[in-house]
């Protein structure tokens, strides 16, 4: 008998612990999630920038077609949900990608939304309507898409000229929401209206930024907060004292630099706090139509100089990746596997045998100890360009290279590099969906405005319609990797390195998922709940 | 004096005519414009888009044209629009004023009530312990850049009370508000706290050596009568002119503690706009610190008559 009210009793606990426990990881609805913003966006409307500075504070007021799984780190094919549409289908020879889209969805005014704001979104987009972005940044993703058609309210086509598997990747990205037809790009620009989990309140330049819980969004149940308040705070070092004196629920993703990790970690030891590459490139843009650089060897050369270990050491204690053009495994999916990285000259682990063999290449040329090339390394005036720039200056010399920092102001870096008046660079290139069509046509295809350093080489540009069309994922690969490889190898825009970045957050907010391969697709926020 | 003022005021205008050339031009000497910043943004250029924006606002015209359009408006009180958050410029300016104005206010009070009683003790205790702490401290106040000290008070209030002084913009209690400007015009004030008190102390010491002083101790008035109502009066004079100097200053020490502290006043904003060559924002902005400005001397120059009566204005 005894026993028995003794296993009644273990059974009635654990009961107890198991509820309690049940109980402690269910989510919880209201809360305002705080956050600081690293600088005030130059406007409201995603479609017309270019910096994941508005994907953030503006994500959660959207909803695309399709969307990466928000609680998957690493964007993938397989991780691609219906968001607007119910589902997607390819027909037509994969020529066709048709949407059912979802009913019953409201505008953030009321309105309904239909096959008509996809379709007004996608011309636009195109540059189709009468009605026009005051930039587009993205035009080229909707290259191979020759117009959108609607069925009905509820169902939409994406005609293509070809097949173009990725183009469902450029889709799920938060650089793609759907825009409503009947509100003007400029009002979008000031007061966004969309159908997503939050509805747009304010928008103070320099002050704040506040978005409200949408209740009639169309997910039950969704979002857990009330609302989403991001302070905007310039500066690192008041914003991150903040974040450690609880002033905010959460820092600005991936902007905890891995030296302030460590002061973080230190005076808020509860700060849950992750490191995850942000698919930012770090890399060298050479001017390859004019002297010296035009001419091969020296190219290569300069490539075979490079010690990206000590780059990776020096700025980021190590946390970095080396790699190609796409970022590299096992958080990158198309990236080169390491034995085939290592085979490309300048890639390989002997740094001095490297730089041995750039010395021959210089003299070659006719350059040696005394008779250094004198060289300008432009580069952008905010330190995560300059401070690389500097240690690239330093490795130069090792190759009789003698390297002269030329700071330029923001305003004036892209029409300087677009009008090639620079010899040797020094840029951060993003990549917002990890797939090759995106990083490929953007940076290296002959005559694209993102091709900065008028890299043009029509065989390669074959492979990259090639593997584009490819709809198996392993004979895909295979094909990027030959492409990367052949980049790296023309020293095309040479790659330095992949950094990592931190997040942080206090331990009562739940439910958040930093993105592995991508810094611009996971700011939905209507999974987040705050536990307190 | 009635031609004295004419003459004052026809000078004032010029001088404000100067300014607004000098503002205009200044901004377009500065390379690059908005649209290069927002393309910049977007990571390319595609000429045609630039065009029609630039079009759009109006930066494709010539130079004079723009000038006119701007000061013309300027003067009808139509500020424009930012070219950045679209709204009309001075809508985004005003709501800042009051917040740049109070900091900038009790940094002032900050520098007075704390300059002046120290240079006063310093320059009566002069060669004591005192007074060379007082002037160690007054020094260092000098050498501190004020965004220096604003992130040592930061980090300090952190570790210490795991707080953070930082901006509140909606305060529930006037001594929460107090609160909020406090620790920011204390770390901008404190510079020039220290040059008050290195002021009044030399400014102090002269007076204090004159005939004047030595009568009115003979006459048996206390040292505090001496002090304050005798040696002040008459060495405050430099001091209130450092104090005038050191107001126009402040802008520059307000742009670092309002990024520092996260405060959303003028200064902050002004710089931002720079930045972004918001130029309907930057030149209506510095238009109207310059009528402050040369508004403040015209009437301080005034009133040195009513304060000095040994002062007369001729032609």
């Amino acid at each position: 008998m005894r026993s028995v009210r003794a296993l009644a009793a273990m059974a009635a606990l654990s009961f107890l612990a198991f509820s309690t426990i049940t109980f402690a990881g269910e989510p919880k609805q209201g809360g305002i999630l705080r956050m600081y913003h690293r600088d005030s966006p130059g406007n409201a409307s995603i479609h017309e920038g270019a910096t994941y500075s508005l994907n953030v504070p503006f994500m959660p007021v959207f909803n695309n077609l399709v969307i990466y799984k928000q609680d998957v780190a690493q964007n993938s094919m397989d991780t691609i949900i219906p968001e607007l549409a119910e589902s997607w289908a390819w027909v037509n020879d994969n020529k066709t990608l048709t949407f059912k889209l979802r009913r019953g969805v409201k505008w953030h005014d009321g309105k309904p939304f239909t096959s008509a704001d996809v379709k007004c979104t996608f011309d636009m987009l195109m540059g189709k309507s009468q009605q026009k972005f005051r930039q587009n940044p993205r035009k080229t993703w909707y290259e191979q898409v020759n117009d959108v058609s609607t069925n009905g309210d509820l169902e939409v086509s994406f005609n293509l000229k070809r097949p173009q598997p990725s183009l469902l990747a450029l889709l799920a990205s938060g650089y793609t929401p759907v825009y409503p037809c009947h509100v003007s790009p400029g009002d979008m620009r000031t007061h966004p209206i969309g159908t997503g989990p939050f509805r747009f309140v304010e928008f103070k330049a320099n002050e704040s930024i506040k978005l409200v819980r949408n209740p009639d969004y169309w997910r039950e149940g969704r979002p857990y907060l009330d609302g989403i308040e991001f302070t905007i705070i310039p500066n690192r070092s008041t914003a991150i004292l903040a974040f450690v004196a609880g002033k905010f629920d959460m820092a600005f993703p991936t902007e905890v630099s891995i030296p302030l990790l460590k002061d973080v970690k230190s005076q808020a030891p509860n700060a849950v706090c992750v490191v995850e590459p942000n698919n930012v490139a770090t890399n060298i843009i050479v001017n390859s139509s004019a002297p010296p650089f035009d001419n091969i060897d020296i190219r290569r050369a300069m490539a075979l100089s490079l010690d990206r270990k000590a780059f990776i050491s020096i700025m980021f204690e190590g946390q970095g990746d080396v790699g190609g053009t796409l970022l590299p495994p096992p958080n990158g999916l198309w990236g080169m596997p390491k034995e085939m990285l290592e085979s490309i000259p300048g890639y390989g682990p002997d740094i001095n045998a490297n730089r041995e063999q750039g010395r021959k290449l210089m003299q070659k040329a006719g350059y040696g100890p005394d008779k250094h090339l004198a060289v300008k390394v432009s580069t952008r005036n905010i330190p995560v360009y300059r401070d690389p720039a500097v240690i690239l200056i330093d490795q130069l010399k090792s190759i009789y290279i003698d390297g002269e920092l030329d700071v330029v102001e923001t305003a004036n870096w892209f029409p300087k590099i677009a009008r090639k008046d620079y010899m040797l660079g020094l840029n951060l290139t993003g990549n917002a969906v990890d797939d090759p069509d995106q990083s490929f046509y953007e940076n290296y295809s002959c005559g694209s405005e993102r091709n900065y350093t008028n890299y043009c080489n029509k065989e390669i540009e074959k492979l990259f319609d090639v593997q584009s069309q490819e709809a198996d994922v392993n004979k895909r690969k295979k094909l990027v990797w030959d492409i990367d490889k052949k980049l790296q190898e023309d020293v095309a825009r040479p790659i330095i390195f992949h950094a990592r970045t931190g997040s942080c957050w206090q331990p009562y907010v739940k439910g958040v998922t930093v993105m592995s391969n991508s810094s611009y697709n996971g700011y939905r926020y209507e999974d987040v709940w705050m536990d307190k | 004096m009635f031609a004295y003022l004419v003459r004052r005021l026809f000078l004032m205008l010029v001088t404000l005519f100067g300014i607004s050339v000098v503002i205009f031009f200044l901004l377009r000497i500065v390379p690059g414009n908005i649209v290069d910043i927002l393309f910049a943004a977007a990571g390319y250029v595609d000429p045609a888009d630039k065009a029609n924006l630039e079009k759009e606002l109006g930066i494709d015209q010539p130079l004079i044209v723009q000038y006119w359009h701007w000061i013309s408006g300027f003067l009808r009180g139509d500020f424009g629009y930012s070219y950045v958050s679209e709204k009309p410029a001075l809508q985004e300016i005003l709501p800042r004023i009051p917040i740049t104005a109070r900091l900038a206010g009790l940094a002032l009070l900050f520098s007075a009530s704390i300059g002046i009683p120290l240079g006063v003790i310093s320059a009566v205790k002069q060669g004591t312990r005192l007074d060379y702490a007082l002037r160690v401290v007054s020094l260092s106040g000098l050498s501190l850049p004020s965004f220096w000290l604003g992130l040592l008070i930061l980090t300090a209030s952190v570790a210490m009370f795991n707080q953070m002084p930082i901006f509140n913009p909606h305060p529930a209690t006037w001594l929460e508000a107090f609160a909020t400007y406090a620790v920011p015009a204390a770390a901008v004030g404190f510079r020039s706290a220290a040059l008050t008190t290195r002021i009044t102390r030399s400014s102090m010491l002269e007076v204090l050596r004159q005939d004047y002083i030595r009568t009115a101790r003979a006459k048996g008035a206390s040292d505090a009568a001496v002090h304050y109502q005798h040696a002040l009066k008459n060495a405050i004079l430099p001091v209130i002119t450092v104090i005038g100097i050191e107001a126009a200053f402040l802008i520059g020490g307000l742009i670092v503690t309002e990024t520092v502290f996260n405060i959303p006043g003028v200064a902050r904003f002004l710089v931002e706009a720079i930045r972004w060559r918001d130029y309907p924002i930057v030149q209506n902005l510095v238009m109207l610190i310059a009528i402050v400005v040369v508004s403040a001397n015209f009437i301080v120059d005034m009133l040195y008559a009513v304060f000095d009566p040994r002062i007369r204005f001729t032609d």
